[in-house]
């Protein structure tokens, strides 16, 4: 038990060690693509902490939705804007310490009130929200299409009404 | 052991933040707010693991289907914009400016 609470503290640190490293690279990259690539590590290793939260589902997920067709969107948008290939030093505009200090500030205080408020909760050793039919993915299939039905439906409106409106928005024949 | 995912969600979320002010280029900005969104994401799950409840990853769920949504929706508006003004550039986008 104690082995393996070490051995996800060691995971947990190493890919959040690598996700921050990533983030910078991706809001300071000079290179469009390689922050559209540091992105791609940022959404593996949100991926990677959603496994250590045992949430299986929403992981797989992830690595589908985002890595698979958000990035590849963001790819289309970069190549289809023509963005310089390459190191472009005109990515960064000149009140960028107007973001860093709102961003300093804003992580102070989160991270205040964040140890304030959950200094010492702790998470359950076993995360796994096993519901009637014993498993994580079916427990959650079961609040989605009872308890939630309606957001689901909700939710089901509106993307086909966004996916209709980037068609109307983006087509050429106006 | 729940902080740390809180606290990783608050720094994660602040690099967002930081992206969407200091970034002129439309489509970097897109990806800042996807940062912020991941680092929700990490929170709800965070919250519900601890409460041993599946509602956080059922909204995780939720707001990676907005997020695609919103995705679709803002790169057709960053490449309608790259149109009219063969520019993605935000400081040049100021026709409402005061």
């Amino acid at each position: 038990m104690i082995a393996a609470m070490v051995a996800q503290n060691i995971f947990f640190y190493a890919i959040a060690a690598t996700m921050v490293g990533a983030a910078v690279v991706v809001v300071t990259s000079s290179n469009v693509v390689r922050a559209a690539l540091a992105l791609i590590v940022v959404f593996g290793g949100v991926a990677a902490q959603f496994v250590l939260l045992a949430a299986e589902f929403v992981a797989v997920t992830q690595v589908l939705v985002y890595i698979g067709a958000i990035m590849v969107l963001m790819l289309f948008g970069i190549m289809l804007t023509r963005a310089r290939i390459g190191h472009d030093p005109d990515m960064t505009n000149e009140h960028w310490w107007v973001g860093a200090i709102t961003a300093l500030l804003l992580v102070g205080v989160m991270g205040y009130a964040l140890i304030d408020a959950y200094g010492d909760d702790a998470l359950p050793a076993d995360r796994q929200v096993i519901g009637v039919n014993g498993s994580n993915t079916g427990t959650v299939s079961d609040a989605i299409f009872s308890q939630y039905l309606i957001p689901f439906e909700v939710i089901s409106v509106l993307l086909l009404a966004a996916l209709v409106g980037a068609i109307v928005i983006a087509r050429k024949d106006r | 052991m729940l902080n740390q995912f809180l606290l990783l969600g608050a720094v994660l979320f602040c690099i967002g933040v930081y992206g969407v002010i200091a970034r002129k280029n439309t489509v970097l900005v897109l990806m800042s707010i996807e940062l912020i969104l991941n680092a929700v994401n990490i929170n709800l799950l965070a919250f519900g693991a601890a409460r041993g409840d599946v509602a956080g990853a059922v909204f995780a769920l939720f707001i990676i289907a907005v997020a695609a949504a919103e995705v679709g929706v803002g790169l057709a508006m960053v490449l309608i914009i790259y149109r009219n003004r063969a520019s993605v550039d935000l400081d040049e986008v100021d026709s409402m400016k005061g």
